[in-house]
C-alpha cells in the first residue's frame, strides 16, 4: 500500500525489479567474510578476559609459542603504544578495545591473539597463555558507576561538558534545549513524569565478524572483510597499527547483517598484525559467543522524562535526563538519544541533559538509529499517559503537537519539509487503528524519529562498448542498494534496468565512501550515481553532437537516445550506437562524482501494535502490527518495506525478550541465541507496511533514508499496547514473561 | 578423540567399559555436538548407538509400547498408535528444537542429558514410563524419574545405557498432556514444563493421575501431591485449584537467566492446571 504525494512519472523509480545480488545470496554462492582462503593461510584466535575488571599483571606466552603449529602470539606489547605522545588520541580507546593494555575492562576483552596452522591448534594455544590478573571490583550499572565510591574504569577520565570536573565514570555531559521549562511547566494543566530503563541488546546479525589478512612482499597489506564500510575498516585498522592508508587495501565481502555493529574494528588490526608477524595470510572468525561478549551491543539506559500539556492537548514543556551506558570506553549514543528524545514534537520550552557513563561491559557500538529507540520508549509512553489523562485520542494528541516544516527542533535547527503529519494521518485512516479487540488484548501507537545521514560518497558510471553500463560504488550492499543504485542509473540514462551492473569496489578502485550506515546509501551514494550518470549524459550529448555535426546545445538526451530536434533528417542515436563508436569519438565514456551530501531528509514513522497478554503467565503475543513511514520517495518499494519490517522485528525483540544477563561478577550469562532471545519467525505476525511519500527536496527523486526509523517506534508501541491490554504501565524493558507477571501481580491484575 | 559405532548393545557396553577413558554416548547428538563445539566436554571416545536395532524401533505389545531410546522425534510423531494413546508424550517430544533437530533428537538423549528442563521427561514421568537400562552387570528397569540425579548427572553406572522406554498399557478413558512455558513460540528451553496423565470413570471421578514437572528443581519431579488432588474426585475447578496449589508448593526452582524463582513457582501451578484440563478433555473424548 502506498500513499503518494507526488505525481512525477518514472520508468524505473518506484518499481520492484529483482536485486542483482539476490541469486548468489539465496543460493549460497555469495562470498561473506569467512568464505575467503589463501594458500599457506594460518588461523588466528583471540584470548579474552574471564574478568569484567582487572589489571593485567603479566602475560606469559612462552608455553603457547612452544606448541607445535603455533606461529605467533600477539599482545598489546607488539602493537603501537596508544599512550605514546604521537599516537592519534582519537584512536586511543579503539586501540585499547582491540587489544587491552594494562587493564581489561569487560568479560571478553581481548588481550592476546595467536596465529597457528589450524583453528583447533590456535584455540588450544590460547589455554597455554598464562595471564596473571589483579581482579578489580566491576562497575556493572549506571547507579554504581555514578556512586561517589565507585571504582574508576579510567583513572584520568573527566566529564566532557562539565565545568571543572573531578575524575569519574561519566565521560560526557550533553545539554540542549530552548525556552524555559520552569515557565513551561507553569503553563501545564497536566504533567506526567516517569523514569524508564532499558537493558543491553545486541544487533544480532547472523554473520559473525570475520576477515582474512595478507601482507605482500613490499609490506603492503590486503584485508578481506565483511563490514559496513571497507574505507572505515581501512582507516580504523591503519589507525590502530599506525599505517599509511596507502599501505592497506580493503576488499569488501558480502555482509550478513550489521545494523551499525560492523562500523568498527575488532579482529582486523589483529589479523593484519599477525600476518605481518608471521609472513603468512591469517584468517580470523569470531564464534557466536565472542560476538555477544566482545563486539559492541547497545547497553543499558535510564531515562527520566517529564512532559506538561494543557487541557486542550497542547504540549507546553518537556524535560529529560538521559543516562546511557557506554561500556568499557566512552562513547554511548546518548548524544543522539538526547537529540531525538523530543524530536517529533513542537515544543516551546524544552530541556535535555544526557550523560555518557562507562561501565565494565563491552564497548557499545551503533545499533540502527543509535540511541533513539530507548528515548522514544520514554517519551511515547509518557505521551500515551498524557493523552489518556486528557481523554484525547493518542493519534490526535500527537497530530496536534507534531513537528512540521519550520518547527524548531528540540536539538536546535528548524525542520525542512517533513512528513510526520501525513504519516499520522495514514495511521488514523488505517483499518487496523479501528479494528475491534478482545479480552486481554490491547493496542498501542507510537512515533519514531531519526535524522538520517548524508556524509561522503563517491561513485562512477562506465559505459561499456555494447551499451551496457557498469556502476561502481564503495558501499557494501546491505538493504538492496545495488538495486536502488541500478534503478537510479537506469532512470537517468533512460535504459533497461538489466543493462546496469553494480560493483561494490575495494578501497583502491573507487573514491572514498563513508560507511553503509545512517540510512544514507540510497540517498547520498544514490546522488553520486545520479550525478555520475548525468556526466555520462553530457559526454553522450557531446559525442552525438560530433556525429550530428552540430553544437552540443542542440542535442538532448531522451529515453536513452540522443536527439537533435532542430536538425533535419537526424536519426536518434541510442546508447549502444554511441558506445560502440566511443573509440572514434573521444575514447571511453565514463562519469564519476564525489560529494559530501547535503539536503538530508529527516524520517518519521508511526506504528500500530496489538498484543494479547496471558494474565496467568505474563506471556505476550504480538497479534498485529502496522508500520507507516515517510520514505520521501521509495526507489525500490520492496526494499523500503523490507527495511520497515526488519526494523519492527528488531524493535519488537528489544521490547519483548532481548537482554544481556550478567552475573554479579559481570560475566555475560547468555552469549548465544538460545538464551539471548531474538524473535523467531513464528513470534511475529505479518508486519503490514504503508509507505508515505513526502518528497525530500534535498534529493533529485525526493529520497529519505528509511533503514533506521522503523526500529524507533516498536519499543513504546509494544509497551503502550500492553498498557491497553492490562491497565499497567511498564517502564522497564524487556517485557519478558516474568517481568510482566510481576507487574500484573503488584497491580492486582493477575 | 576416537569415534566408534556400536552394532549391538553388548558392543556398546564394551566400548563404554574401558577404564580411565572419558567416553560419551552419541545418539542424535543434538546435545553432545553442541557441547563439543563449545568446548564443554572433551571426551576421548564417542560411542555411536544409532546402529543398534533395539534402540531404533517402536513396538506395541500386551504391556503397552516399547520405544527405542534412539528413535528420533520425527518417527515418534509419525507413529499413529503412539500419537493416539500418548499424545502428551508425543507433543513433548515434538517441542524439542527445530524440524531439523526432530530428525535426530531422541527420548534417550533427552533423558540422559539430564537437563532439569528436558521436555520429554515430565511427560514420561506422568505417563509412568520406565526405561530398560543395560550395563556390564546385566539389565534393570528403572522409573524415568529415577534416572537424572542432578543437572547433567544421572544415576546410571559407568557403561550403562538406556536401551528403550516402556509406556504402560492404557486404561479406557485416559488422556495425557504436556505444556511448557517459553518466552518465544519455539526454539527455546522450558522455563516451566508440566505433564499430566489421568483416567476418568464414566461417573466423572478421576481414578488415576500422575503429574511430572520440569525446570522447577534440579531434576524433573514426579508430583504425587498434585496427582492426589484429583484422584477420587470429579475434576472440577476446586480440584484443579488444589492440583495447581500442590504443583506450585513442590516447586523449588532457582533464579536464572530464564526466569525467576517466584515466576516458576506460580507458573508451575498454572501450567499443571492447564495440562490437566487438556488431558481430561482427551480422556473424556474416548469411549468407555
Amino acid at each position: 500500500m502506498s500513499a503518494s504525494a507526488d505525481e512525477k512519472k518514472y520508468r524505473w523509480v518506484g518499481t520492484r525489479p529483482v536485486r542483482p545480488d539476490g541469486y548468489d545470496k539465496v543460493t549460497g554462492r555469495a562470498q561473506y567474510g569467512a568464505d575467503f582462503a589463501l594458500p599457506g593461510m594460518l588461523w588466528g584466535a583471540v584470548l579474552r578476559s574471564p574478568h569484567a575488571h582487572a589489571r593485567i599483571v603479566s602475560i606469559d606466552s612462552s608455553e603457547a609459542l612452544a606448541m607445535e603449529g603455533v606461529h605467533a602470539v600477539l599482545t598489546g606489547a607488539d602493537l603501537p603504544d596508544p599512550y605514546a605522545d604521537d599516537f592519534d588520541k582519537e584512536t586511543r580507546h579503539l586501540a585499547c578495545n582491540v587489544m587491552a593494555r594494562e587493564k581489561v575492562l569487560y568479560h571478553g576483552h581481548a588481550l592476546a591473539a595467536v596465529a597457528a596452522a589450524t583453528a583447533e591448534i590456535a584455540r588450544q594455544a590460547l589455554e597455554l597463555i598464562h595471564v596473571e590478573y589483579e581482579v578489580l571490583t566491576p562497575v556493572l550499572d549506571i547507579e554504581s558507576a555514578l556512586s561517589s565510591d565507585a571504582p574508576l574504569l579510567h583513572e584520568g577520565l573527566k566529564t566532557r561538558g562539565e565545568e571543572d570536573p573531578a575524575p569519574s565514570n561519566v565521560a560526557a555531559k550533553v545539554e540542549m534545549g530552548h525556552g524555559d521549562v520552569e515557565i513551561g511547566f507553569g503553563l501545564a494543566d497536566v504533567i506526567v513524569e516517569r523514569e524508564f530503563t532499558t537493558q543491553a541488546v545486541h544487533q544480532g546479525y547472523i554473520e559473525p565478524h570475520a576477515c582474512l589478512a595478507q601482507v605482500e612482499g613490499d609490506g603492503k597489506a590486503v584485508l578481506w572483510v565483511s563490514s559496513q564500510g571497507q574505507f572505515a575498516m581501512r582507516s580504523l585498522t591503519a589507525g590502530v597499527l599506525e599505517l599509511d592508508l596507502s599501505q592497506l587495501r580493503v576488499i569488501p565481502a558480502e555482509i550478513g547483517g550489521g545494523f551499525g555493529g560492523k562500523t568498527t574494528v575488532y579482529l582486523e588490526p589483529l589479523a593484519v598484525a599477525l600476518a605481518k608477524k608471521t609472513g603468512r595470510p591469517v584468517k580470523m572468525v569470531m564464534s557466536r559467543e565472542e560476538v555477544f561478549r566482545s563486539s559492541g551491543p547497545v547497553l543499558s539506559t535510564r531515562i527520566k522524562v517529564k512532559i506538561g500539556a494543557t487541557h486542550e492537548g497542547k504540549l507546553v514543556a518537556a524535560q529529560a535526563f538521559l543516562h546511557y551506558e557506554a561500556g568499557g570506553f566512552p562513547g554511548s549514543s546518548v548524544q543522539a538519544g538526547s537529540m531525538t528524545v523530543f524530536g517529533s514534537y513542537a515544543l516551546e520550552h524544552v530541556q535535555i541533559t544526557g550523560y555518557d557513563v562507562v561501565v565494565n561491559k563491552p564497548k557499545g557500538a551503533a545499533y540502527r538509529a543509535p540511541g533513539a529507540p530507548m528515548a522514544a520508549f520514554a517519551t511515547e509512553t509518557v505521551l500515551d499517559e498524557l493523552a489518556e489523562k486528557l481523554k484525547i485520542d493518542p493519534v490526535d494528541f500527537r497530530l496536534a503537537n507534531a513537528a512540521v516544516e519550520g518547527t524548531r527542533a528540540a536539538f536546535g535547527p528548524r525542520f525542512r519539509r517533513i512528513g510526520l503529519v501525513e504519516t499520522l494521518e495514514q495511521v488514523k485512516a488505517h483499518p487496523h487503528y479501528s479494528a475491534p479487540l478482545q479480552a486481554n488484548q490491547g493496542r498501542g501507537v507510537a512515533v519514531g524519529f531519526w535524522f538520517n545521514a548524508g556524509l561522503q560518497s563517491s561513485a562512477a558510471v562506465h559505459v561499456n562498448a555494447d551499451g551496457t553500463v557498469s556502476v561502481v560504488s564503495g558501499n557494501p550492499d546491505i538493504g538492496g542498494s545495488r538495486a536502488s543504485l541500478a534503478i537510479m542509473a537506469a532512470e537517468e540514462l533512460g535504459i533497461e534496468y538489466d543493462a546496469v551492473d553494480v560493483l561494490v569496489a575495494d578501497t583502491t578502485s573507487i573514491g572514498f565512501n563513508d560507511v553503509t550506515g545512517g540510512s544514507r546509501v540510497t540517498f547520498a551514494t544514490g546522488m553520486a550515481v545520479i550525478e555520475s550518470a548525468r556526466e555520462v549524459i553530457q559526454q553522450l550529448r557531446e559525442r552525438a553532437a560530433a556525429l550530428f555535426e552540430t553544437d552540443v546545445e542542440n542535442v538532448v538526451w531522451e529515453d536513452g537516445r540522443a536527439l537533435a530536434p532542430g536538425l533535419k533528417d537526424s536519426e536518434p542515436l541510442d546508447l549502444k550506437t554511441l558506445a560502440s563508436q566511443a573509440g572514434k569519438t573521444g575514447g571511453p565514456i565514463s562519469g564519476r562524482h564525489s560529494l559530501s551530501a547535503r539536503g538530508v531528509g529527516m524520517g518519521f514513522g508511526a506504528h500500530i501494535c496489538d498484543v494479547e497478554v496471558d494474565p496467568e503467565t505474563g506471556r505476550l503475543t504480538v497479534l498485529r502490527y502496522t508500520a507507516v513511514q515517510d520514505a520521501g520517495k521509495a526507489i525500490h518499494p520492496s526494499y523500503v518495506e523490507g527495511q520497515m519490517q526488519g526494523g519492527v522485528a528488531q524493535g519488537v525483540g528489544w521490547a519483548l525478550n532481548e537482554e544481556y544477563v550478567y552475573d554479579a561478577e559481570g560475566r555475560l550469562e547468555n552469549p548465544g541465541f538460545l538464551d539471548y532471545r531474538v524473535p523467531v519467525a513464528s513470534d511475529l505476525p505479518m508486519i503490514d507496511t504503508v509507505i508515505v511519500e513526502v518528497p525530500n527536496d534535498g534529493h533529485p527523486y525526493g529520497v529519505r533514508g528509511v533503514g533506521e526509523v522503523p526500529i524507533v517506534a516498536p519499543l513504546p508501541a509494544v509497551a503502550n499496547a500492553v498498557y491497553g491490554a492490562t491497565g499497567v504501565r511498564f517502564t522497564d524493558l524487556p517485557l519478558s514473561p516474568p517481568r510482566v507477571l510481576a507487574g500484573l501481580e503488584s497491580n492486582g491484575k493477575s | 578423540m576416537e569415534y566408534c559405532t556400536a552394532h549391538t548393545v553388548e558392543e556398546a557396553v564394551n566400548l563404554l567399559s574401558e577404564k580411565g577413558l572419558d567416553v560419551r554416548v552419541l545418539a542424535g547428538g543434538t546435545d553432545l555436538l553442541g557441547q563439543l563445539r563449545m568446548g564443554r566436554v572433551r571426551p576421548q571416545r564417542i560411542v555411536d548407538v544409532k546402529s543398534i536395532p533395539e534402540l531404533h524401533s517402536i513396538e506395541k505389545d500386551e504391556g503397552g509400547f516399547r520405544v527405542g531410546a534412539a528413535v528420533c522425534g520425527a518417527e515418534i510423531a509419525e507413529h499413529s498408535a503412539l500419537c493416539a494413546e500418548w499424545p502428551g508424550v508425543v507433543e513433548a517430544t515434538e517441542l524439542i528444537g527445530s524440524t531439523q533437530i526432530q530428525g535426530r533428537a531422541s527420548l534417550g538423549g533427552n533423558l540422559c542429558n539430564a537437563s532439569p528442563a528436558a521436555d520429554t521427561v515430565p511427560a514420561l514421568i506422568a505417563a509412568g514410563a520406565t526405561c530398560r537400562v543395560i550395563g556390564p552387570d546385566g539389565h534393570r528397569d528403572v522409573p524415568v524419574e529415577e534416572v537424572a540425579s542432578g543437572p547433567g548427572k544421572t544415576s546410571l553406572a559407568p557403561a550403562e545405557i538406556v536401551a528403550y522406554f516402556r509406556l504402560p498399557r492404557r486404561a479406557p478413558r485416559s488422556g495425557d498432556a504436556y505444556l511448557r512455558l517459553i518466552p518465544r513460540t519455539e526454539m527455546d528451553i522450558a522455563v516451566v514444563g508440566a505433564g499430566v496423565s489421568l483416567t476418568v470413570g464414566e461417573d466423572g471421578l478421576c481414578t488415576a493421575c500422575r503429574v511430572g514437572l520440569g525446570a522447577v528443581a534440579p531434576t524433573a519431579l514426579r508430583v504425587d501431591e498434585a496427582a492426589n488432588a484429583l484422584i477420587g474426585r470429579v475434576v472440577d475447578e476446586a480440584a484443579l485449584d488444589d492440583l495447581a496449589a500442590a504443583a506450585s508448593s513442590v516447586a523449588r526452582p532457582i533464579d536464572d537467566k530464564r526466569g525467576t524463582r517466584e515466576y516458576r513457582i506460580r507458573v508451575a501451578g498454572v501450567l499443571t492446571r492447564r495440562a490437566a484440563k487438556l488431558a481430561l478433555s482427551r480422556a473424556e473424548a474416548q469411549p468407555a
